[in-house]
């Protein structure tokens, strides 16, 4: 059995290691809050102006001040700071958030990334996600590995407009877990059930190794 | 000094006209400049070029711009939470240009800041890098990108007093400071203007010196995703 979303967040979890600050895209990547593991400290950076998100309010805690980038409702931790969207931006493009897990509608296997726009049909924007994959150290893609169609998300050349080039390290999909390396994609790990023959029939990138 | 103001439509009164660059703070509808938006509207200038993270939705913020045809072109990272912003901009009717969200908050606080433009790595690779000067650094490529010198700003803060130092509230700060520090002219919308004194100046998030003139009112504070988890 292919990974559900839930586990996909489960998975990306584990990328996560004690100390770190972290950036989580909108969608699965929101729900990796849910699996930090036991023991593993990290802060989660929100690009609107916020270093330690919360969980979720009760109906008395909702503050219309208090939003995560997705625009949904949170809370604040003993630990929160707050600031503009200038030095949110600068803590991102400096280099000082370790890590970003974020959704895709592509990624190839040079490590280019595809997630903000489809010509003629979404135009929503790319948000903060060009300068997030510019900037962090560490960039992380959950997403399926196919599309409604059941063709490949995961591909030799992203075909719709870039959101970054070369920036994507590690992807995680509901069929395993791909590294970009020199040459294509190494197979770090297979979902429960899933063989490397249905991993690579998925995957229309260079499989390596 | 006086930098206190009676209503938007006064605050607003002798720096709107038509084909002026406003920038507004606000990210979603979390700290937006609601009561001028509103006045804008109401004053009707048009074919505004406005810098805004976001464009509202269709009834609040800025949706009530483009609702009422006044905005000729939005510069946005974001504009996925309104329809009549999609429907004008697939027409034609509406100029935009996309700019990283980060790359707009720099080109704010830049022009702010006397700085006519910036190299950064945001971009390169992808449309947003087209047509821009590229230039190398230490093996990296970056690219140019210019400050954004505005007409007027408007931003909503939390408390100000009379001088204009502003107090934001979490993360309703946002794009606020950088945009109030771009425009010739700033006003700022304050829940609650204090007295002289009443604030931290250990705690001022945004000095007076950028405000040139103050509102007060009430605000609606609408909330877009409500997300909450059980008791």
């Amino acid at each position: 059995m292919p990974w559900d979303r839930n586990q996909m967040a489960a998975r990306a979890a584990q990328e996560l290691k004690d100390g770190m600050y972290v950036n989580l895209g909108i969608g699965i990547p929101t729900l990796v809050a849910n699996y930090i593991p036991e023991g593993v400290d990290v802060t989660l950076q929100s690009e609107n102006g916020m270093l330690g998100i919360g969980p979720f309010p009760t109906e008395d805690e909702v503050d219309p001040d208090l939003i995560n980038a997705g625009k949904q409702t949170v809370t604040e931790l003993a630990r929160t700071a707050y600031f503009d969207s200038a030095q949110s931006f600068a803590m991102i493009r400096g280099g000082k958030i370790a890590m970003a897990i974020l959704g895709a509608m592509e990624v190839a296997e040079n490590g280019d990334l595809a997630n903000w726009m489809i010509p003629k049909k979404l135009v929503k924007g790319m948000g903060g996600a060009m300068d997030l994959v510019a900037g962090v150290k560490r960039v992380v893609v959950v997403m399926d590995h196919t599309n409604k169609a059941g063709e490949s998300k995961v591909l030799k050349s992203c075909t719709l407009p870039l959101t970054g080039t070369g920036v994507v390290n590690r992807i995680i999909t509901n069929l395993g877990v791909l590294d970009v390396v020199e040459g294509g994609l190494k197979i770090v790990e297979l979902a429960d059930g899933v063989t490397e023959d249905e991993l690579r029939a998925a995957t229309e990138a260079t499989v390596v190794g | 000094m006086q930098k206190i103001y009676g209503s938007a439509a006064e605050a607003l009164d002798g720096v709107l006209f038509d084909g002026m660059t406003i920038a507004a703070g606000g990210f979603g509808l979390c700290g937006i400049p609601e009561l001028l938006i509103a006045a804008i509207r109401d004053a009707g200038v048009k074919d505004l070029t406005i810098a805004s993270n976001n464009a509202g939705v269709d009834d609040f913020g800025l949706g009530l711009l483009l609702q009422s045809k006044q905005v000729k072109k939005m510069m946005s990272s974001y504009v996925g939470e309104n329809a009549e912003f999609m429907r004008q901009y697939l027409s034609g009717e509406l100029e935009l240009e996309f700019n990283p969200q980060g790359t707009l908050a720099e080109r704010m606080r830049a022009g702010g800041a006397g700085i006519a433009g910036f190299y950064t790595k945001t971009g390169v690779g992808t449309v947003i890098a087209e047509g821009k000067e590229h230039k190398d650094f230490d093996g990296e490529t970056y690219i140019l990108e210019r400050g954004i010198f505005a007409d007027l700003s408007i931003v909503k803060a939390w408390k100000a007093d009379d001088t204009g130092n502003l107090v934001f509230r979490k993360t309703a700060r946002n794009f606020n400071p950088p945009a109030a520090t771009c425009g010739k002219i700033c006003i700022a919308e304050v829940e609650e203007i204090v007295p002289r004194g009443a604030l931290d100046p250990d705690g001022i998030h945004l000095p007076g010196i950028y405000v040139h003139r103050l509102i007060q009112g009430e605000h609606e504070k609408r909330i877009e995703q409500r997300t909450i988890r059980a008791a």
